[in-house]
């Protein structure tokens, strides 16, 4: 649960659940925004994530 | 974004127009989601309700820091005020002695970027409601 992938599933959730609640009005549509809202932010987590992997820090 | 259609923002206007719309954001800011409540959202109130203070908790279990307002430290400063947009739970947490911060934890940076996006979030929230309030959305 305390690991970094674990917590950026949870951050993301949490993001992506108030910023579709506050962007759309229908629940209907808040549930498909709230969920592309949340594979856009595992996606880019997981790719920067690896960008990242190469420099030397 | 999409607004509200025009009926229902009239309605929502006309329903709140008695009640002074900084009064709704001052309850907004003060329990996550009770803006919206009181505006007639209630399935977006419930959602902030639960959603907002359950972050915030979140990132204390997490070990984050409550941050003190330190002038003289410009980065605490700013994240004593994001802390502070969380409302009432920011001094429950407070009163009740949560919110040391362990910096040793190895989760403290989470903890602090969940405790402080909370109050963000928080303050996006009461924005949203005062548009609401104005009859704008």
């Amino acid at each position: 649960m305390t690991s970094h992938l674990g917590l950026m599933i949870v951050f993301a959730l949490f993001v992506s659940t108030v910023f579709a609640t506050l962007m759309r009005d229908d629940p209907k549509q808040q549930l498909m925004f709230g969920a592309r809202l949340f594979a856009g932010f595992i996606a880019s987590g997981i790719v920067i994530g690896w960008l990242l992997y190469p420099l030397p820090l | 974004m999409k607004p509200h259609s025009g009926p229902i923002r009239a309605a929502t206007a006309e329903r709140v127009q008695p009640v002074n719309a900084f009064l709704i954001c001052a309850a907004a800011w003060a329990v996550p989601g009770l803006g919206h409540l009181w505006l007639g959202r209630r399935q977006k109130g419930i959602v902030f309700l639960i959603a907002v203070p359950l972050m915030f908790v979140f990132g204390l279990w997490l070990e984050g820091r409550l941050f003190p307002f330190q002038i003289s430290e410009p980065l605490v400063a700013l994240a004593f005020i994001a802390d502070l947009g969380i409302g009432l739970p920011y001094f429950i947490a407070k009163s009740i002695g949560a919110g040391a911060g362990r910096v040793v934890a190895i989760t403290y940076e989470y903890g602090n970027a969940f405790v402080i996006v909370a109050g963000l979030l928080n303050m996006l929230v009461v924005l949203d409601a005062f548009d609401i309030a104005k009859g704008r959305k």
